[in-house]
């Protein structure tokens, strides 16, 4: 039984839709309890696809010129969206289409409350009112399993994390039962733990309703734990489409086989690095970096009538030394201190303990952010961004410099024509690459990366990788690199360190760490992580909180104990 | 709450300030008050009356010292007396202000009800040939002085409708609604155009970004219809910038409106400054001053209210 059946599918956008078109000629079938996962990367079409099935994409400027998408409707008739009325198609959007968005945070309207967010489904699609409406989405909420969901109802979408408003999300558009739900990348702002949890609920809720799903995602890892069938989407086309065994196991064209194969996915420590600094049995060097009793406490200020609610304990006694040649990745989900620990070591937030750093340039410890289109000054053209350090240090931009900065251009693989452009002229893989060219410009010993892969598509951030790796080893840089991507962890770090709520909680090599985790933490991060060669994995649901990092003044944490469970491997004691 | 009594703690701090740099402006304006009292016939007066009636109004002291009994009474409830109406400084603003407060509450209702909708619906338009029209309109509203617009009102009713505006006298507005109503409605009209094309601009940049927003596909997602998107998810988003600007125009048209307060013969807060200013009536000049200066207080700790009203990110941020 076909639920949905696009044919030949094109859509464009402006004001001269057929000439600007994006997606040319996209055809799929869906039957009702199934699976379609749209993979692909930015550009490649999927997300203005899934919008064109419920036409929201009329919205977004955009046009479907050409095609069908039938659907079937709850009383078995067959209706073709792309020539339907726009009235018309408010009553399925809802009703019979349910649409979930990537950015939770953004998707639910902030002056509304959740409840009056849930209930207006109910509103619209059964025309309930007054009670019947608050109890209708107080159930709405037990069914997505979110604890104490009368409080939740009046509670406004600031006053939530991401991960419960995902839920909310879902609770919201499964109100009124929709035979097609539509999933646009809903777990890629959430952290692994967390998605887990909403891939599981989603898997549940499917099955429990029999509704067809498609699942639109840029991770082809993910896919595996949900889908039916695949299709990968490329350039505004299918370039392959197939059950999920055949897609997965026998790839037909080159670019499903990239994607699956040189894109870094977790492979439990058996991908990690061998080439670190004493691994061809020479002797250790002496620390780049060393990090003592590194404590970062902000203090929640009384005001006139609150005295002191105490202090945020963002990072906790963290120590590590780093050697040249060697990179630390530190891995957490957010909220757990990994860049405060960053903007710690660079003197940019106040903290406690000791930090010292060698090297014989100028300013030893540089850093590259996770978001290249924020970080670059728009007006400024990429030889005043470049030349923006040495001025800064207080040195003159002489021929040396600028030798050196023709020398990074080079070594970044940038055109030599790029010093007179600006930012914008470049896509985000060059414009980070731009990045690291200005993290080096003072010869740095220690280079802080902060996600710095973690905006880019998955085949620009295998390149950019490659050039990390090549860098460090002509300079001998110590990478501290900061990352909530355990896939992405295992392909440039020799040894990891794991944080949770400010604290390192498992340390040691690469390897080790990720094939064999000993702290519960690190089990739960590393068994949360998708793979492609775990086919549909059952989660369970988990809906115990985070314990809060606010602690009254005065407070310090319980001394800690680490346990060697390997050469250079700790992890903390855990009491029971 | 807290915010609130912090900043209700500022407003002696302020008004301090406001009227510490008018005290000193309007005393550097060459020129006497006892010139400016007694017009021509100062002249008729001998150097010791003169120096007299200086003593008399306290006049001769250094400034300093002027400020200081001036600050002094003040806090007492005194603002002094007014020499051209030889009555409290306080009793003759108050019996100003009812009108002023009149005027401009009228115009932003104007304003309010001509610009939000307005707004609305050019930026669900946009770029469409009624949002090009509204644009313009809203340009040459807020670029059009206001005097401009009210002789055109003026003009366009005496000479097609033989119509004139009540001028003279002012009718207090519990005394006869609707002689009053009657009087303020034109010159509201001309300072609401104004206000309105202000609003209208504001509420449509304000309307373009929120209908951007993730929130609204989401709630069109649902099936939510397009008026429901439009005015129950995306316009209490975009009235934020709208209070905003509203607060602004208001403040200042409670200081009065001097052009249109003179063109439509009101006796309005604006005349009566202006005049004390030439009069140099030292007193009431300071007192309107700090007087305004509240006003202007009162309404943006109103507007701050508003936003906490509107949003609750707000909220639980203050």
């Amino acid at each position: 039984m076909t639920l949905l059946s696009v044919s030949d599918l094109h859509v464009g956008f402006g004001r001269d839709p057929e000439k600007s078109e994006v997606v040319h000629g996209v055809s799929f079938d869906l039957a009702a309890g199934e699976t379609l996962a749209l993979v692909g990367e930015s550009g490649s079409g999927k997300s203005v696809t899934a919008l064109s099935v419920n036409r929201l994409i009329d919205f977004g400027g955009g046009r479907v010129t050409r095609g069908t998408i039938l659907l079937e409707r709850q009383d078995g008739s067959q209706l073709d969206l792309v020539g339907a009325p726009e009235a018309e198609l408010s009553r399925i959007r809802g009703a019979e289409i349910g649409m979930i968005f990537q950015e939770p945070m953004s998707s639910l309207n902030p002056v509304k409350t959740v409840g009056a967010q849930i209930g207006e489904a109910f509103r619209l699609h059964h025309g309930l009112s007054g009670r019947a409406v608050t109890s209708a989405a107080r159930e709405a909420l037990e069914r997505v399993r979110i604890p104490d969901p009368v409080r939740r109802l009046g509670q406004f979408p600031h006053e939530m994390s991401g991960g419960m408003l995902q839920r909310v999300m879902i609770a919201s558009v499964l109100a009124c039962n929709p035979r097609l739900l539509i999933a646009d990348e809903p777990t890629t702002a959430l952290d692994v733990t967390i998605q887990a949890q909403i891939m599981a609920l989603l898997a549940e809720l499917r099955d429990e309703t029999g509704m067809g799903m498609i699942f639109i995602t840029h991770d082809i890892g993910l896919v595996a734990g949900i889908a039916d069938k695949v299709m990968v989407m490329r350039d505004g086309r299918s370039v392959e489409q197939g059950a999920l065994g055949a897609v997965l196991d026998d790839p037909q064209h080159p670019y499903t086989k990239h994607l699956l194969h040189s894109v870094p996915h977790f492979a439990h420590g058996k991908a990690v690095r061998c080439d670190g600094p004493g691994a061809d049995g020479s002797e250790r060097p002496a620390p780049a970096l060393k990090v003592d009793d590194l404590t970062v406490r902000f203090n929640i200020k009384r005001t006139l009538f609150r005295p002191s609610q105490g202090n945020i304990h963002a990072v906790e006694r963290v120590s590590f030394d780093l050697l040249p040649g060697e990179t630390l990745g530190i891995v957490g989900e957010s909220g757990s201190g990994k860049s405060t620990t960053a903007r710690a070591i660079l003197g940019l937030a106040p903290s406690s303990g000791r930090i010292s750093a060698t090297g014989q340039g100028l300013r030893p410890v540089q850093m590259v952010f996770q978001n290249p289109y924020a970080s670059l000054n728009p007006r400024l053209a990429v030889e005043d961004l470049l030349a923006e350090p040495v001025l800064a240090a207080g040195h003159r931009f002489d021929a040396d410099a600028r030798e050196r900065m023709h020398m990074l251009l080079d070594r970044v693989d940038l055109p030599a024509d790029s010093l007179t452009r600006y930012p914008h002229e470049f896509s985000g893989g060059q414009r980070q690459r731009i990045c690291i060219a200005r993290a080096l410009m003072l010869n740095p010993s220690v280079v802080v990366l902060d996600e710095a892969v973690s905006a880019l598509d998955v085949s620009v951030q295998a390149r950019v990788l490659d050039l990390l790796v090549d860098l460090q080893r002509e300079f001998q840089l110590a990478y501290l690199f900061i990352s909530h991507d355990m896939a992405v962890v295992e392909r440039i770090a020799h040894r990891v360190a794991v944080v949770c709520r400010g604290e390192i909680v498992e340390m040691g090599p690469s390897a080790a760490v990720l094939s064999d985790p000993r702290h519960s933490y690190t089990r739960r991060l590393i068994a949360a992580v998708p793979n492609i060669a775990r086919r549909r994995v059952h989660f369970d649901l988990d809906t115990s909180q985070v314990p809060s990092i606010l602690h009254p003044a005065g407070w310090e944490p319980p001394e800690v104990r680490w346990l060697e469970v390997g050469p250079g491997h700790l992890a903390r004691e855990e009491v029971a | 709450m807290n915010t609130l009594i912090r900043r209700l703690a500022a407003f002696p701090l302020v008004l301090l300030g406001v009227s510490s740099l008018v005290f000193v402006a309007i005393r550097l304006v060459p020129g006497d008050a006892i010139t400016a009292m007694l017009g021509t016939q100062a002249g008729l007066l001998t150097p010791a009356q003169k120096a007299a009636l200086a003593a008399y109004f306290g006049l001769d002291r250094p400034w300093i010292a002027q400020y200081w009994h001036w600050l002094r009474a003040l806090l007492h409830g005194d603002l002094g007396i007014s020499v051209t109406y030889g009555k409290p400084v306080l009793e003759v603003i108050l019996q100003r202000f009812p009108l002023t407060l009149e005027l401009a509450l009228l115009s932003m209702a104007i304003a309010l009800v001509i610009g939000v909708p307005a707004g609305v619906y050019a930026a669900t338009h946009a770029e469409r040939r009624s949002d090009l029209v509204l644009r313009i309109g809203a340009m040459i509203g807020q670029s059009t002085p206001s005097f401009v617009f009210g002789l055109v009102i003026i003009y366009v009713l005496s000479a097609g409708f033989g119509v004139l505006p009540a001028m003279g006298t002012f009718t207090p507005l519990l005394k006869d609604p609707l002689a009053n109503l009657g009087q303020l409605i034109l010159p509201a009209l001309t300072l609401g155009a104004a206000f309105a094309a202000a609003v209208t601009r504001i509420a449509r940049s304000a309307m373009l970004d929120v209908l951007s927003e993730d929130y609204v596909r989401t709630a069109r997602s649902r099936g939510v219809p397009a008026r429901g998107v439009i005015w129950r998810h995306a316009l209490p988003n975009a009235l934020i910038p709208v209070v905003t600007v509203s607060g602004i125009e208001f403040g200042y048209l409670l200081g009065g409106a001097v052009i249109v307060e003179q063109l439509f013969a009101l006796p309005g807060l604006g005349r009566m400054v202006l005049d004390a200013i030439l009069q140099r009536d030292y007193a009431l000049v300071q007192g309107t001053v700090l007087f305004i200066a509240f006003n202007f207080m009162v309404v943006n700790l109103l507007v701050d209210l508003t936003y906490v009203w509107l949003d609750p990110r707000i909220r639980a941020r203050g």
